[in-house]
């Protein structure tokens, strides 16, 4: 606890001294190195905490009504300060090169204060005990984000994200409040443990409301469908390693909150599982599907980030509904991976949005249609974000793989000891992980073909180049990080499972000593990771091996794309809607993709008189959210009548409030 | 005399000071009624002491009677030369409906005093201090004149310091110095803001500022 405390003490002094010096060199240099200190401190606090015999606990006295400073870091909140510190050490790094070349004309000191608090206000949101320190956490975390989205806030767009941003932030807190409130109102406290030990049977009838009470709340802020429509706003609006943030551990205090709100419920229900399942497979395939339709880089890995989302809601279906049926066993299986691929997503999502701040910062846009052939300009970057892509698209020996593999066999070891009914919602679940891993592959393909191969498709691409050291350096952390999530994931099963227990704590079956008596997941994994990285050491031997025979014959190279045409141009490369048109053709119905399409006309057209082009809106936006702000738009015009102007009548507003209230407290006093 | 009819000969000109603001158009009149009435309320904590003279209080009464009764009419002189503005002219309500409805606020008052039972001694002083109030809140409401607001302003303050005398006799005194303090800043601010708002509408009527909303 003393070195958490210090950690947060130094981010807070770093936040401070950022803020004091100024808007220049000085300021970029303050944060990142405070914000290094503070996260490696964090770091090793949650290391101790996760192996800790017993949780790290504090309790201080609080002015705020029914509030304590009350701070209790068990193995589910130490997992998740893994992600904060982990990138919001890499995005400091990353984020002082990345804005170096806009000293003094931003005011980094500002910047460098909001992303202080916003790492800040997640450590402390995922350790508070508390709800109503929970809740003031929850939105130094929220709001601090804003003001970071906010950087260029000369773009439209900008503007427009930030302004998304809020109102999802806003409308996700309403609901936790509620939830709290009507929770903290049964338990008589609004300490965490006295909510845990609200009896089942004053709990049962709220229970439902709770729950989708919570999935409201942290919904929005996990981006899970429908409630994911800031989410490809803000990320491509923000700086890069402020989406990495975002997006490697932001989003994650969602899933942070269902979890803990799921061990504030008493026994888990099948509903439960069923409704978060059915959430996971909608967000996972939607969240992918409509990200095909992308054309920005950073948009589609917001959607990606969606999809991942939905692997973990998917994963928590299983294990929910495996331990409401009774088979704690596969429970953990599942929860452990889900818990697994939280931090894995972190990881490696974080590494592909530094992947394309890099080529943002080298191009000046992610339109991919745009882009091509960096890969002989930026071998690094393109390197790291082709090896990512595979990794998260959960392909072995990447770590999302060991995550997803034992969400799995949970969900499949589960179906099999089940009744139809149930085993029918695991399969779908078991296909749907699929479904989504094959969606993934083809996303990243994309995005990776072509960003980095072929040729330039405009003369944007030409000049790029690999980012600075620092930058590099940041990428480097995450990538080792990722590979040595890999290697050690039998390590880290062990790891995760005092949390995957923690989230069981409430059932009346008592859990297995190691998961299942069928599978040992431990023995799984080191197969899984020595077979896998065999394949994947087999591979480069191969390799290597084909280069030394080759070394002494001569091997002709030729332009990519040529195809023996004789006058290639880098615009007769496939593009990007063409690569992904299979798969939106067959959900356009779904995706609302709208084509504009003019033929070409005649047996010779003319130059310049047919076009296609498509458009992937967002639907939920558009056809939901849409409407429902513009009703409440109009409906608070009609408010606008009382907002003249007229200061006197301002001020009578408030006497005739005043006299009013007088006249209601002294008719209840009679 | 007793206390109490200290009290009771204390709340007389507050209260005909309040009946004078409501009708009195001429700017400089108002300057001297709020500093007239400021100055009584600034010694009823003498009244309403208990016991022997403590230094807390004497030291509240000679701060709010500086303030009140010397400083603050020689601010708002000051501002009143520089925006060269005489009367309030057609404000938003007439003066004899001023009055009456000041006369209507008293009546009320001293039922609030009953209903809330205030006791005996203090019954009058509180109707006269509720009343001042809402007479610096009508003030504000019906006057077109930015400055008449600042004046209805310190009459309201006025109510809240007698308020405050006569619920809480010898309540903390660096809230009321910090009261007294910040109605001072608030004073010269407004001061400064009427004189800016004169150079910008060339008149200082606060109906102008319709234009400002969006």
């Amino acid at each position: 606890m003393p070195l958490y405390l210090t950690a947060l003490f130094v981010l807070l002094a770093t936040a401070l001294a950022a803020l004091a010096s100024g808007r220049g060199r000085a300021a970029n240099l303050v944060g990142p190195l405070g914000c290094l200190a503070g996260c490696g401190l964090g770091l090793f606090a949650a290391v101790s905490a996760l192996t800790a015999p017993v949780p790290p606990v504090l309790r201080l006295p609080w002015s705020v009504p029914y509030g304590a400073i009350s701070l209790t870091i068990d193995p589910l909140s130490a997992l998740f300060l893994l992600p904060v510190f982990i990138l919001g050490a890499a995005a400091a790094l990353y984020g002082k090169g990345y804005l170096s070349g806009l000293a003094g004309k931003r005011h980094l000191g500002a910047h460098w204060f909001f992303f202080c608090l916003m790492v800040l206000g997640m450590a402390l949101t995922v350790c508070a005990a508390n709800a109503v320190f929970f809740l003031v956490s929850w939105e130094i975390m929220s709001l601090a984000p804003f003001f970071l989205i906010c950087l260029h806030h000369e773009e439209d767009r900008v503007r427009t994200a930030a302004r998304t941003y809020l109102f999802a932030a806003h409308l996700g807190t309403a609901f936790l409040m509620a939830f709290f409130l009507i929770l903290g109102h049964l338990a008589g406290s609004m300490e965490f443990s006295a909510m845990a030990r609200v009896a089942p049977d004053v709990l049962g009838p709220y229970a439902p409301a709770l729950f989708f009470l919570a999935l409201a709340g942290f919904g929005v802020k996990a981006g899970i469908v429908p409630l994911h429509v800031w989410l490809p706003e803000a990320h491509p609006a923000a700086p890069s390693h402020v989406s990495a943030f975002m997006s490697g551990a932001l989003i994650k205090a969602g899933v942070y909150g269902v979890l803990r709100s799921l061990t504030l419920l008493g026994p888990l229900a099948p509903w439960m599982g069923q409704t978060l399942l059915a959430i996971g497979i909608l967000t996972g395939v939607l969240g992918l599907l409509a990200g095909l339709g992308q054309g920005e880089l950073k948009r589609f890995l917001a959607f990606s980030s969606i999809e991942n989302m939905g692997i973990i809601f998917l994963g928590l279906g299983l294990g929910v509904l495996a331990a409401a049926t009774g088979h704690p066993g596969p429970a953990l299986f599942a929860l452990s991976g889900l818990l697994f691929h939280v931090i894995n997503h972190a990881l490696l999502k974080g590494l592909l949005f530094f992947g394309a701040g890099s080529v943002l910062h080298a191009v000046g846009h992610g339109f991919m249609e745009r882009l091509g052939g960096l890969s002989k300009r930026m071998p690094f970057t393109a390197g790291a974000c082709v090896l990512a892509g595979a990794a998260i698209s959960g392909l072995p020996p990447g770590n999302a793989f060991f995550g997803e593999l034992l969400i799995y066999v949970g969900g499949g070891l589960a179906a099999m000891d089940m009744p139809l009914t149930d085993a029918v919602w695991a399969w779908t679940g078991v296909a749907g992980l699929a479904f989504i891993g094959g969606l993934s592959v083809i996303g990243f393909t994309r995005a990776c073909g072509m960003v980095f191969s072929g040729e330039p498709r405009t003369a944007d691409a030409v000049n790029a180049h690999d980012p600075d050291p620092l930058m590099r350096a940041a990428m480097w952390s995450l990538g080792l990080l990722a590979l040595g999530a890999a290697l050690a994931a039998p390590f880290l099963f062990t790891a995760m499972l005092p949390a995957a227990r923690l989230l069981l704590a409430g059932q009346s079956t008592v859990l297995p000593v190691l998961p299942s008596e069928v599978v040992n997941p431990e023995t799984l994994l080191t197969a899984a990771a020595s077979l896998t990285f065999g394949a994947a050491a087999l591979a480069l031997i191969l390799a290597f091996a084909r280069s030394r025979l080759l070394a002494g014959r001569s091997v002709r190279s030729h332009g990519t794309w040529d195809c023996g045409y004789i006058r290639p141009a880098p615009r007769m490369q496939y593009t990007a809607s063409s690569y992904a048109e299979p798969m939106t053709v067959l959900f356009r119905r779904l995706l609302g993709e709208k084509r504009r399409f003019t033929p070409p006309e005649g047996l010779f057209p003319a130059t310049g008189t047919s076009r296609f082009a498509t458009e992937t809106p967002d639907r939920v936006k558009d056809d939901f959210f849409a409407p429902l702000f513009s009703a409440v738009l109009t409906a608070c015009d009609a408010l606008k009548r009382f907002q003249h102007g007229n200061l006197n009548l301002y001020i009578l507003y408030l006497l005739a409030t005043l006299v009013i209230l007088l006249a209601i407290a002294l008719g209840f006093a009679a | 005399m007793d206390m109490i009819s200290l009290a009771h000969a204390a709340v007389v000109p507050v209260i005909l000071a309040n009946l004078a603001l409501l009708a009195s158009s001429r700017l400089v009149t108002c300057i001297r009624l709020v500093a007239l009435q400021g100055a009584v309320i600034s010694v009823t904590p003498l009244i309403f002491e208990s016991g022997p003279l403590t230094v807390h209080t004497a030291v509240l009464c000679a701060v709010a009677l500086g303030l009140k009764g010397v400083v603050f009419p020689q601010l708002l002189h000051r501002t009143l030369r520089r925006v060269v503005v005489r009367h309030e002219i057609e404000p938003y309500l007439g003066y004899p409906l001023s009055i009456l409805l000041g006369i209507l606020g008293l009546l009320a008052s001293l039922w609030l005093a009953g209903r809330l039972g205030v006791p005996a001694a203090s019954y009058r002083s509180f109707a006269a201090a509720f009343a001042t109030i809402l007479t610096g809140l009508l003030l504000i409401v019906t006057r077109k004149k930015a400055f008449t607001q600042v004046m209805g302003y310190l009459a309201a303050e006025n109510g809240i310091f007698l308020l405050t005398a006569v619920l809480a006799p010898g309540g903390p005194l660096f809230i009321e110095l910090a009261i007294l303090l910040d109605v001072f800043v608030a004073v010269f601010v407004m001061g400064i803001a009427i004189h800016h708002i004169n150079r910008q509408f060339d008149c200082i009527d606060t109906d102008r500022f319709c234009s400002l909303k969006d």
